[in-house]
């Protein structure tokens, strides 16, 4: 176990979602290599509870990069420097001693800010609200097995499903747009033979609740490499098609009443 | 002496129960449904679930989280698995099989009722959430993929690679999405219980704080459903997220609800070991690593070689030594405690001389590399980030930590807490898994709960109240409640003393630990209970709490729940001390085998302990439900 000494951290402070916020400089004189990011910042707050101050306010709960709770830009990177991992699985070992450290909240106009590094991704709830679902109500179900789902299928369905719903794909990206979470879960279900009955639906009712909240799309690919879980722009593509297709199939649907 | 707790069984034999009691149970009619109000608070698997199925049934459900979304639950973080009595591998597996596995599991300290029914909803679950979409492994012929779990013989465990909880958790959220979409859930995000409210003896609904006004409100229904999960982070450090507490339960709990079994702790064999001081959690490498990773520690103690270095015959493959039939698939209790002794006697590996070896070459060279990615490539993932390591060249180092609590809020055989109307689901309850969970059964009881269990039970509760008026907010008895937790949280921000409530959590959690963790003593025992009032009255005269009531306060969100910890700490302590006796994950050295094994007492602790509230929790009412064992007969368990 090593020690990292003198980190200058440029943490955000902002008391509220209309408030001014600002930059506030504090020096981290010691800390583990071990420690994972989130650990750094809990000392932090100790030492400020210790000064009578209020503690950094920062949404985090599983530590183990799968609840999709935490967030940050950590010096402009969305979960910070290292790929394919959260801000919880983050390590200090990943730093320098002496080193600067940037730390803001996600930046989108649909995740408003509630305080300091706190944000409120209750617009990714309400794309899924839309249509991110099977209908298959309760007690109804067929045999499991009855429904046989090739392989490849159902590795692809995961692929896409494994998304945490973190928010760093709208954070990175230049418009703050939520192409790549959304496209994820279209992908998920869209693929399963469970998912056909309602496909078109779910592709157009989620993509307008998308579309409503977010920005648009222009093929950067900063989502894709920001996101923590590595979901694959290809998602965005067949959400796309879907989308495209749902347009004259959902109007067919209805003019057969 | 307490009163001896009638848990309401159903008449007929064991497998008839379920289905005669639903035969019997009242409904009411679809139109008059939408009358009734139904509070779910949790939204985890049994929380979402529940809501989602109540409200698919016409109940107009209001649903409490303390996240942000229902989606962060900490089901979500499961990673093996969960158990089925489907026999999709035609190795010997049924219905009456799991249950028994389940029972011999928990030591003979669970009610077989409702082991039973949970076995016999658990093909039902399976069906459910692949027409919901979740992607569960699969063969190449497209049917489902099994593995296996501690403590069975056979593959019934169903799995989506490492993180099952995560996938079956977003089914359920989904499946509540769309409720809230179409109007059926009313969701409370960002929202904390804390209080019940009582009218009359009858549970008339809750009083929550918005996290983020800091505003204390109440809400009225005819029926509230406690799915709030375990209290495992009363150790400080666990396998459990940042968030998890017992204030829910335990402000029921003050309210009139039994407290069932709190010293039924599991510790959990495969975890991170801790690195340093600081660590704020431990992280849980899933038991399903079992499967194929083998357990060994070097024979020689104090051998600092790196484990490449360590010839074969220089290993103590230990689990496939003690226990040959079962092997490095023993159940949790026994492998973490195998750990613990081979560790205290120096044969620890890391650093810190703190952990066995989980070691899946063997397995990297019999089936390559690639399968092994397949199967673990995220938890892999996962050790290399927090250790630093790669697992793919060294083994793994692991220890046990705790994980999962068995005990909870006393339930009956309709899930109903001893105050009517107040029901627990999931974790948050005591009832299936006596004093021993086995591997992938928590994400099965907690959708057995809310999908196929609550809907029934509750029904059968709300179809004599039709039309009969319920107390509403402004009732004194909320206007007191809404009164007192505001009283509460001011209290936490006028101490102004000197130490935050993380450094008291984090003292709390030595003490629980220590004294109240994998072994237990009467001495330590007695100990933990003379340093935890002190503590706990430190804590009440020097916490400090920055910051205000009127906006996030994530400080003064901890001291709540840290205060609720120290009185379900000292129950926990109590009730380890009172149970004289070695049952499952509750070991007490004075009660063992020759060779170390735990020793249940059958003629005087074959019952649940029942704990009711008396204003202090060191005196708390102790209260009794008998376990009758009328199909699996008591025996010793043996995994030899």
């Amino acid at each position: 176990m090593k020690y990292l000494t003198n980190l200058k951290l440029k943490v955000w402070r902002q008391d509220g979602p209309n408030a001014v916020g600002n930059f506030e400089t504090h020096i981290v004189e010691s800390v583990s290599d071990e420690a994972s990011f989130l650990e750094m910042l809990d000392q932090l707050n100790e030492r400020l509870i210790g000064e009578n101050k209020d503690a950094v306010v920062f949404d985090h709960d599983c530590r183990e990069g799968i609840c999709g709770t935490c967030s940050l830009m950590i010096n402009g990177r969305a979960h910070g420097p290292q790929r394919a991992t959260t801000t919880c699985q983050l390590h200090m070992r990943t730093f320098s001693s002496g080193d600067e450290i940037v730390i803001e909240p996600w930046r989108a106009a649909a995740f408003p800010i509630i305080k300091d590094l706190m944000v409120d991704r209750a617009s990714f709830d309400r794309i899924v609200e839309s249509g991110g679902f099977i209908t298959a109500p309760t007690g109804g179900a067929p045999d499991a097995n009855l429904i046989p789902v090739p392989k490849p299928v159902a590795d692809a369905a995961m692929d896409s499903a494994a998304c945490i719903g973190c928010g760093a794909c709208v954070a990175a990206c230049p418009n703050g747009a939520a192409n790549l979470f959304t496209g994820a879960k279209i992908a998920h279900l869209n693929v399963l033979p469970q998912g056909q009955a309602e496909r078109y639906k779910r592709a157009e009712a989620m993509v307008n609740s998308m579309d409503d909240q977010f920005g648009s799309c222009t093929n950067h690919g900063e989502c894709s490499a920001a996101c923590p879980k590595e979901i694959s722009l290809d998602v965005i593509a067949l959400m796309n098609a879907d989308f495209r297709k749902s347009k004259s199939k959902n109007r067919k649907a209805l003019s057969r009443g | 002496m307490g009163a001896l707790l009638n848990a309401k069984i159903p008449n007929g034999v064991l497998h008839e129960k379920w289905d005669n009691y639903k035969a019997d149970a009242k409904l009411v009619n679809p139109n008059n449904k939408r009358k009734f109000k139904v509070i779910v608070v949790g939204t985890g698997l049994a929380g979402a679930s529940a809501a989602a199925t109540l409200a698919e049934l016409g109940y107009q459900v209001d649903a409490f989280t303390f996240h942000d979304s229902p989606r962060r639950a900490h089901s979500i973080a499961a990673q093996g698995g969960i158990n089925a009595a489907k026999n999709y591998q035609g190795d010997g597996d049924s219905i009456n099989r799991l249950f028994i596995d389940t029972i011999k599991g928990g030591d003979f300290r669970s009610r077989e009722s409702n082991v039973h029914r949970l076995a016999q909803v658990s093909v039902d679950i399976i069906d459910q959430m692949v027409a919901q979409g979740v992607p569960f492994a699969r063969e190449y012929g497209g049917m489902l993929d099994n593995r296996s779990f501690g403590g069975a013989q056979v593959s019934r465990t169903f799995y989506a690679r490492g993180q099952t909880g995560q996938q079956l958790l977003l089914g359920a959220y989904q499946q509540l999405s769309r409720q809230i979409g179409l109007g059926g859930v009313r969701l409370f995000n960002r929202t904390e219980l804390v209080d019940v409210v009582v009218v009359d003896g009858r549970c008339s609904g809750i009083v929550v704080r918005d996290l983020l006004t800091g505003e204390i409100t109440s809400h009225a229904a005819h029926a509230v459903v406690m799915a709030t999960g375990g209290y495992g982070n009363v150790f400080y450090l666990s396998t459990n997220a940042m968030n998890c507490n017992v204030t829910a339960a335990w402000r029921a709990h003050r309210r009139g609800a039994m407290f069932a079994n709190p010293c039924y702790t599991q510790i959990h064999p495969t975890c991170i070991p801790q690195s340093d001081e600081s660590q704020s959690k431990l992280t849980l490498m899933s038991e399903s690593l079992r499967n194929d990773g083998r357990i060994w520690v070097p024979k020689k103690a104090d051998d600092a070689r790196p484990a490449d270095q360590i010839p074969e015959n220089e290993r103590d493959y230990y689990l496939e030594r003690l226990y040959p039939s079962y092997g490095n698939l023993a159940p949790r209790d026994i492998s973490s405690r195998a750990a613990k002794r081979l560790v205290d006697k120096g044969h620890g590996v890391g650093p810190l001389k703190n952990g066995v070896n989980l070691d899946c070459s063997a397995a990297i060279e019999r089936l390559g590399r690639d399968v092994v990615q397949e199967r673990y490539g995220n938890l892999f993932q996962m050790y290399e980030r927090i250790a630093g390591e790669d697992p793919y060249s060294t083994p793994m180092r692991i220890y046990p930590a705790t994980h999962y609590t068995m005990g909870g809020l006393w339930v009956d055989y309709e899930l109903a807490t001893t105050i009517p109307g107040l029901y627990a689901a999931g974790e948050a309850n005591f009832s299936d898994h006596g004093a021993n969970r086995l591997g992938a059964s928590a994400l099965m009881q907690g959708l057995a709960d809310g999908y196929f269990v609550l809907p029934y039970t509750i029904s059968n509760e709300l179809a004599p109240m039709l039309n009969k008026a319920i107390p509403s907010t402004d009732h004194p008895a909320f206007v007191q409640a809404e009164t007192e937790a505001r009283d509460r949280f001011n209290s936490y921000l006028n101490v102004k003393g000197t130490r935050s409530p993380d450094w008291f959590h984090r003292e709390l959690g030595k003490i629980i630990w220590d004294y109240c963790g994998m072994e237990r003593t009467q001495q330590g025992l007695e100990k933990a209970l003379s340093e935890l009032p002190a503590l706990y009255g430190e804590f009440k005269k020097d916490l400090r709490v920055t910051g205000t009531d009127e906006s996030v306060n994530q400080t003064l969100e901890k001291a709540g729940r840290v205060d609720d910890f120290f009185q379900l700490g000292m129950l926990m302590c109590r009730d380890a001390l009172d149970r004289e006796e070695s049952c499952g994950a509750h070991f007490r050295s004075e009660h063992q085998t020759g060779e170390g094994e735990a020793l249940r007492d059958d003629k005087n602790f074959c019952h649940v302990s029942a704990y009711d509230w008396t204003g202090d929790p060191m005196a708390a009412e102790l209260n009794k439900e008998a376990l009758d064992f009328e199909t699996a007969h008591l025996a010793t368990r043996s995994y030899k």
